[in-house]
């Protein structure tokens, strides 16, 4: 019996280790691309570490991510939110369960024309410019002019961030201009006197004027600590809980030197 | 015997290419029609078409397309007025005015100007026209409606000069001789004998021109602003059909509401392409010029 038990630990041991044998090769990851600078540089630091891993990487958005994970044609989906129910019943249905790992945090800026007098303002008062009560940037203490809402597409994980926390679920105005990337916002604030929009910490340049949110800066530090208000997780998503290589690179990314890379690519790191 | 036999084979041959090509846009055709189905599930087709708000990521969301179709047809007409006479203009220019010379420099440039990818255009919008129109106009935002028409008119130029050339020149020189041999000026047969003649030709010039603009998606992407409201001057950003699926289509979740309206989205495309293809070649068969006893 005890030789038995012995030979069946033994057997498990030899599986465990060859297992990273079994699943060596593809590693497809996909998804949003706030997340695809991470995992960009991880993916290279891990193949580097493990050359017969090869990983092939693809944006899309997180809506595709997650997706992809229902599919069944990504070992890893990234999200720059969390699933919704709606994408839970639907992997469900084809006997998928996604499992959320979160890798880093990403805080979230309102930003305005470098020109722009106003540098602080509160969570009400986003609301209210986003809702279109406040019209005017006078109304703000500024220097007067109409104020030009910049808004991300309803579908991006970043505009769903900044509806939950800022707008508390209430619609932004139809006339807001809606700009597909992070980028796009950042070129148009740029050129825009008037201008009022939000990106993601790692996209805040010189060019641009961050404003701080009640008081408090959107900094890596003020993220962690828990003062700044805007701020979201990122995730990674597997098909049930994560085996071999899938394993292994989550893992990395969760270690020390993987949270380093995440601080690289501009995100914050989760320690 | 064998060489029928060839005969026989690249007639199947090329058959089969034909049938493979048909089948294809055939089956993209009906996929689309089955994923946009769904959607009026849970609203009606008068619901989708004239509701006012498209706040589809929303609970409960709001699937109404009216200023989307504004913002496309809004667009798309802004765009022809520039485009047009631009267009035809040319094409006039280029077959009966210019110098051999010049036209054999001008036409190769226009025609190279639809080939200009559409992101640049766009990447041109942002960068160096928003801000242009911004400062001209004394408006808050550079990106709206009027710099979209602008770049779709700039696309739009080469189709409607290219064909309405062709048109142009190939008007019979009898009729040009005839109008000479009255005592008209070079312009007067210019206005009242070659444009007319050639007028099926410049029609169908003009709506493919149209139709290309209607469909162009990264430009309106870029360049219109993207705010789904129905505009009340050319200066207000509007969200065009095709930026709306181009910008949303990555983050839909898969098999929802949101994934099915934009289906149907693309659809509502489709039909305005389909009917201007219809009405194109529906003049260019119903006003042909046969000869010239017909004009």
């Amino acid at each position: 019996m005890n030789r038995f038990a012995k030979l069946i630990f033994v057997l498990i041991i030899s599986l465990l280790i060859a297992s990273p044998e079994v699943f060596a090769g593809k590693l497809v990851i996909k998804g949003s691309t706030t997340v695809l600078p991470i995992a960009q540089k991880t993916a290279e630091a891990y193949m580097a570490q493990n050359p017969d891993v090869k990983i092939s990487l693809s944006g899309g958005g997180s809506g595709n991510g997650i997706k992809a994970i229902i599919d069944g044609t990504t070992n890893i989906g990234n999200a720059s939110r969390f699933i919704k129910t709606k994408e839970v019943n639907a992997a469900n249905a084809k006997g998928v369960y996604p499992v959320p790992f979160r890798i880093a945090l990403d805080a979230i800026v309102p930003v305005v024309n470098v020109k722009n007098k106003v540098s602080n303002l509160s969570m009400a008062q986003l609301k209210d410019i986003y809702l279109g009560k406040i019209k005017d940037w006078k109304e703000l203490g500024g220097t007067p002019g109409k104020i030009v809402v910049i808004s991300r597409d309803s579908s991006s994980g970043t505009f769903g961030v900044w509806k939950h926390l800022v707008m508390n679920k209430e619609r932004v105005i139809p006339g807001a201009l809606t700009v597909p990337s992070n980028g796009g916002v950042v070129q148009v604030v740029e050129k825009t006197p008037g201008a009022i929009g939000y990106v993601g910490l790692g996209y805040l340049t010189k060019e641009l004027k961050a404003v701080k949110v009640e008081g408090v800066y959107g900094s890596r530090e003020n993220t962690l600590n828990g003062s700044y208000p805007i701020s979201r997780g990122l995730f990674m998503f597997t098909n049930g809980w994560p085996a071999g290589d899938t394993m292994g690179y989550i893992s990395f990314i969760l270690s020390k030197k993987g949270q380093k890379l995440v601080e690289q690519a501009g995100s914050i790191p989760l320690f | 015997m064998k060489r029928q036999h060839i005969d026989k084979g690249v007639h199947s041959g090329f058959f089969l290419i034909a049938l493979f090509s048909i089948t294809a846009l055939f089956l993209i055709m009906v996929f689309l029609f089955i994923e946009s189905i769904p959607v009026f599930d849970h609203i009606t087709i008068k619901e989708f078409i004239f509701g006012k708000y498209w706040y589809p990521t929303d609970d409960p969301a709001d699937f109404g397309i009216l200023a989307l179709i504004t913002g496309s047809v809004c667009v798309t007409l802004l765009s022809g007025m520039i485009a047009i006479p631009l267009g035809i203009m040319t094409a006039v220019y280029l077959a009966e005015i210019a110098p051999p010379k010049v036209a054999q420099i001008v036409k190769p440039v226009v025609e190279l100007m639809a080939s200009m990818p559409s992101v640049v255009i766009g990447f041109f919008a942002i960068v160096v026209v928003a801000p242009f129109i911004q400062k001209v106009f004394n408006i808050p935002v550079g990106l709206n409606m009027f710099n979209a028409s602008l770049m779709l008119a700039f696309m739009a130029i080469p189709t409607i000069c290219s064909i309405s050339e062709d048109a142009v020149f190939c008007v019979p020189s009898a009729l040009k001789e005839a109008s000479f041999a009255l005592g008209a000026t070079h312009f007067e047969t210019i206005i009242k004998v070659i444009i007319p003649a050639a007028l099926s030709g410049i029609c169908t010039a003009v709506i493919l021109g149209l139709s290309r603009a209607i469909g162009e998606t990264m430009v309106v992407l870029m360049a219109a602003g993207g705010a789904a409201m129905i505009p009340g001057s050319i200066f207000d950003p509007v969200r065009p059909l095709p930026a709306t699926i181009a910008a949303e289509m990555a983050e839909a979740a898969f098999g929802s509401e949101h994934y099915h309206a934009l289906f149907a989205i693309g659809l509502v495309l489709f039909g305005f392409t389909f009917i201007f293809n219809l009405v194109a070649d529906y003049i260019s068969y119903k006003f042909r010029q046969t000869g010239e006893a017909s004009l």
